[in-house]
């Protein structure tokens, strides 16, 4: 869905996201969080942005009925978004995109923003049907491989799977100029992938940095609702952690500050 | 004026909302120490409105002399600092400190907070505060003598009589009651089988309880000689002229916030041009 919000276009970064109030009356009651999959527009004056669901729920079912030229209250960009490697790196350093499902929202925006990067993705779906975004990257100049649960298409498995393949297939990383290594790991999709993902990088000293998803309600900090669980910084103890907000201090984290969610 | 819990410290609806356009400020409450909060899943969506049990996550009461006040003082309207505790002492330690501080202009007492049970306080049975006249009465007559500063009871719905309740908080000398705060309820995971929400029970809020808070507000307007602030579901102008009807004399707006940054604007302009109307 892309929605004229000058603003927001203007100023979003990847891995931010909107609060979209999908109905204008108490049903659904609260906004739901999007990522911005895309901004567009020519240079400075981008105008539009766009967002990428599934429909799972009432909200988005509602938004799915929603036709050009109607107007929806939204609020962004919200949040911190990712950590764009710096410019000045020689030679370029190469990025590992990993998604899961709808989890693909937000990359599709940051491959954009690393498009002078050199850029594998990889793109994990249960079934062919649901592969998204695959051209949009390869327009982009990403290689792209592919994992579908059912093994419709790529490689049959989770994109965990692929990833800790290519991972291990990476030279150590530590202080080493790896010609192969990605100098960075972007992921989004399920939690139990990510968390997968986070203890592999930190394992490998790899940057690595995720998107969660939380439900919320605010999107600005005030409820302290969508609470994350995350490494405190002053203990080293394997239990202490402390509170983050998905919202404002994330959505995306650093992979080393990753728990795993206690049920 | 905007409710406790969902405005944070004001600066998250900085650039969203014109801040210096509300009535009043009335702060995330605040404790002695910091504490972390409940565990996840925090917040859970109903039929026109929400549960939550956040657990009175804050930083404490020297983060917020330091680092939230400064810039709420400057704002330029009335601060009011919503403050909690294990104990009656703690309240009043909490309302010694505030009395202090200048840019303070009136603490209310958080003695209705659903999700924080089991923590020692003297009521028995894990209650909360305002369950019990006499816990009630003992806090803000605690609180009364720490501070000569606008002090307000925020009072819960979850009891048989609110105004026995509202009558101790007057008794006690509170210049105010503000009713009222969240129901208690729960949500299940049909899959699971288990509560949707980490702390089991949380606070229900959110257009759907305000006929609740309406005739309690009706109930304890008529009974007491101290104004009531009303708060509990108001979503429109509309909503906050019926409370003022009811007999409330303020009104604070809540989980609106959480949809709507400038629902507050919205209110006061539409109250505006109704009195202006009448």
């Amino acid at each position: 869905m892309a929605l004229d919000a000058p603003y927001i276009a203007k100023n979003a970064r990847p891995g931010q996201f909107v609060q979209v109030r999908c109905s204008d009356g108490f049903d659904p009651f609260l906004r739901r969080p999007f990522s911005i999959h895309r901004v567009k527009g020519e240079g400075s004056r981008v105008k539009e942005v766009e967002i990428l669901y599934e429909i799972i729920g009432k909200g988005t079912e509602i938004l799915s009925r929603k036709k050009a030229g109607e107007t929806i209250d939204i609020l962004g960009p919200l949040g911190n978004g990712f950590t764009l490697p710096p410019s000045t790196l020689h030679p370029p350093p190469s990025t590992l995109i990993v998604a899961g499902g709808i989890g693909v929202a937000p990359l599709v925006f940051l491959a954009e923003k690393l498009a002078e990067i050199r850029i594998t993705v990889l793109l994990g779906a249960k079934t062919k049907k649901l592969i998204l975004c695959e051209k949009e990257f390869k327009k982009l100049g990403a290689k792209v491989h592919i994992t579908t649960d059912d093994g419709t298409r790529g490689c049959k498995g989770f994109v965990t799977d692929l990833f800790k393949k290519m991972l291990c297939a990476m030279p150590a990383l530590s202080g080493v100029e790896g010609r192969y290594a990605p100098c960075a790991v972007y992921a989004c999709g399920p939690r139990v992938m990510l968390e997968c993902i986070a203890d592999m990088c930190v394992k490998k000293d790899v940057e690595c940095e995720v998107s969660l998803e939380e439900k919320m309600a605010c999107g600005i900090g005030a409820c302290l609702g969508c609470a994350v669980r995350v490494k405190g910084e002053r203990s080293r103890a394997e239990d202490s952690y402390i509170y983050k907000l998905a919202c404002k201090d994330g959505p995306v984290f650093k992979a080393n500050k990753i728990i795993g969610r206690q049920v | 004026m905007v409710a406790s819990g969902t405005f944070g410290y004001a600066k998250e609806f900085e650039g969203l909302v014109d801040l210096k356009k509300l009535g009043a400020i009335v702060t995330k409450t605040i404790t002695l120490k910091s504490r972390t909060g409940n565990p996840m899943p925090r917040t859970c969506e109903t039929a026109s409105g929400m549960l939550n049990a956040i657990g009175l996550q804050n930083e404490g009461i020297d983060d917020f002399i330091h680092e939230k006040l400064p810039y709420l003082s400057k704002i330029g309207v009335p601060i009011i600092v919503s403050i909690s505790g294990d104990s009656a002492d703690e309240f009043c330690e909490l309302a010694k400190r505030l009395d202090r501080e200048k840019g303070v202009d009136g603490i209310e007492l958080n003695l209705s907070c659903p999700n924080i049970k089991g923590r020692g306080f003297s009521v028995k049975g894990g209650r909360l505060i305002a369950q019990d006249k006499d816990a009630t009465y003992n806090v803000v007559k605690k609180a009364r003598g720490a501070t000569s500063k606008t002090l307000i009871a925020k009072l819960s719905p979850n009891v048989t009589d609110i105004v026995e309740i509202a009558e101790a908080a007057c008794k006690a000398h509170a210049d105010s009651v503000s009713l009222i705060n969240t129901l208690i309820g729960m949500a299940i995971d049909i899959e699971t089988r288990k509560p949707i929400l980490g702390n089991i029970t949380g606070g229900l809020s959110g257009p759907c309880i305000k006929p609740i808070a309406l005739r309690m507000v009706w109930e304890a307007a008529k009974n007491i000689d101290r104004p009531v602030i009303g708060v509990g579901g108001i979503a429109t102008a509309e909503d906050a002229i019926e409370f003022l009807i009811a007999g409330a004399r303020a009104i604070q707006v809540g989980t609106a916030n959480f949809i709507d940054p400038g629902a507050c604007e919205k209110i006061i302009k539409g109250v505006k041009i109704w009195t202006e109307k009448k």
